[in-house]
């Protein structure tokens, strides 16, 4: 593996986002609307924004990261692109630590971008952590990119890896903990919850008692980030049948 | 003696259930510049790919430059390109040329080269996707040309060219092979067949002709390669 080649892709991938501006606006201007929308929409309730806006910081890199990494990787494959890089000496990992690399430089962007917004103009206010937002935004992005890395592979056109996106998110936001706070679902859905994905990418950034608390939080991320890029790798084949 | 640039043993391809290539059997040597015709359908792309490694072989086996296809050894020495144009839409031509170059690990020099070569320097600070699709094949082209490949695997590369631009890309096989390089070109334009050394005629996956352009045209005693060829196909059906 050669770190020249990894960088060479993700400078490859940033490269066509730039050419690709109205994705660039969508990617940073909707999450920080959506966040401002939240602070007006709770504006008579004192109290929730705080409670609530911080999550949602979790929330979208991971929606967004796995809805561009899922349409990008499909449209390698569909193109003809990933065939010829792996007939060249490129490999799977250079290409997988690329896009893993390109997309969590997008997610840090986007979160600092929302967060700035957040607790300034927004007015949360929040005991947040600086270092740990943009940890959790880093894992949740890295997290959306490996998902989609792997589930691009199950999908033969654009119009299928959309319909991922509800597939593979609606059922985390219905579990994470925002709609109903954990300890309130039934106890299957609990244990189900527990180990989702956006429950840690949420839960790493609601302020807890122990430091213990937060490295469990992002075990589990790393833990999902690791087996979704090895899954997502075995997906990468050179040869076809 | 030397090693020859393919050989091909009774390879066979089997997908779904359904024969692709049924015990090919050819060799074709260093400088040769070789058409592969045939019919589509008839698995001229499935051949090329085998000779790539990205199809699996069913049984036999496929040599390149004496290597077993797809070895990771033969990335740099292999060029290749496909029917579909497999660059990047959303990047100048020039970004994406550069991103293949580093991948290959071969200078600037040969981008400015290759770029001369498919006559494409106006065009170089274009994004891919204002391209028309001949355009678009000769960024491929260029791709498969920057390592400097001493086999290169062309998959209709002259589809939707006018034919001033096919007439130059086939002296530039020409000129190719003359510096050593092997070519295996596929088309389905009758006319290039004659551009050809040698030309291996495939129906439903096997071996109908491997001759000379003069030989086909004698055996079926037609003058025309388009009259050739439909005489050929229908003597075997």
């Amino acid at each position: 593996m050669s770190l020249r080649r990894t960088l060479l892709t993700m400078g490859r991938i940033v490269r066509q986002l730039r050419h690709d501006p109205r994705t660039i606006a969508l990617l940073l201007v909707v999450p920080s609307a959506l966040m401002g929308l939240l602070a007006w929409s709770l504006v008579n309730r004192p109290g929730n924004f705080d409670s609530l806006g911080p999550r949602l910081l979790g929330v979208f890199p991971l929606t967004m990261m796995f809805l561009v990494t899922s349409v990008t990787t499909l449209r390698e494959r569909s193109q003809g692109t990933l065939e010829r890089l792996l007939t060249l000496p490129l490999a799977k990992a250079e290409f997988i630590l690329g896009y893993a690399g390109a997309f969590a430089a997008v997610a840090l962007v986007q979160s600092a971008l929302v967060s700035t917004l957040s607790y300034t103009w927004f007015g949360l206010a929040h005991q947040g952590v600086p270092w740990r937002i943009s940890l959790v935004a880093l894992s949740a992005g890295l997290l959306g990119t490996a998902f989609g890395l792997a589930l691009s592979a199950l999908a033969t056109t654009e119009f299928q890896a959309v319909q991922f996106m509800p597939a593979f998110i609606l059922p985390q936001l219905l579990l994470c903990g925002l709609m109903v706070p954990l300890d309130q679902l039934p106890t299957a859905l609990r244990y189900v919850a527990d180990v989702l994905p956006m429950t840690a990418a949420v839960h790493a950034i609601t302020p807890a008692l122990s430091t213990s608390y937060y490295v469990a939080q992002f075990a589990i991320m790393f833990a999902y980030i690791g087996v979704a890029l090895a899954v997502g790798s075995t997906t990468l084949r050179r040869r076809t049948r | 003696m030397t090693t020859p640039a393919l050989e091909v043993r009774q390879l066979r391809v089997v997908r779904r259930h359904q024969e692709i290539l049924a015990s090919l059997d050819f060799g074709v040597d260093t400088g040769q510049l070789v058409g592969l015709l045939g019919p589509s359908g008839s698995g001229k792309t499935t051949l090329m790919r085998a000779l790539l490694g990205v199809q699996t072989i069913t049984s036999g086996h496929a040599l390149v430059l004496g290597e077993r296809v797809g070895s990771p050894g033969l990335r740099r020495r292999v060029g290749y390109m496909a029917q579909a144009s497999a660059i990047y839409l959303d990047l100048r031509v020039r970004e994406n040329l550069e991103y293949f170059a580093g991948v290959l690990g071969v200078g600037r020099d040969r981008v400015e080269h290759v770029l001369d070569v498919v006559d494409l320097r106006r065009h170089s600070e274009h994004l891919v996707s204002s391209l028309s699709g001949g355009e678009r094949s000769r960024v491929s082209l260029a791709v498969a040309l920057l390592g400097s490949p001493e086999v290169l695997i062309l998959d209709e590369p002259t589809v939707g060219l006018d034919p001033v631009l096919r007439q130059d890309l086939w002296r530039t096989f020409v000129e190719l092979t003359a510096q050593g390089t092997t070519l295996l070109v596929s088309s389905h334009v009758m006319d290039e067949a004659q551009r050809c050394e040698r030309l291996l005629l495939l129906r439903e996956g096997r071996l109908l002709f491997d001759d000379t352009p003069g030989e086909l045209l004698e055996r079926t005693k037609r003058e025309r390669y388009d009259d050739a060829f439909v005489t050929l196909i229908n003597e075997a059906s």
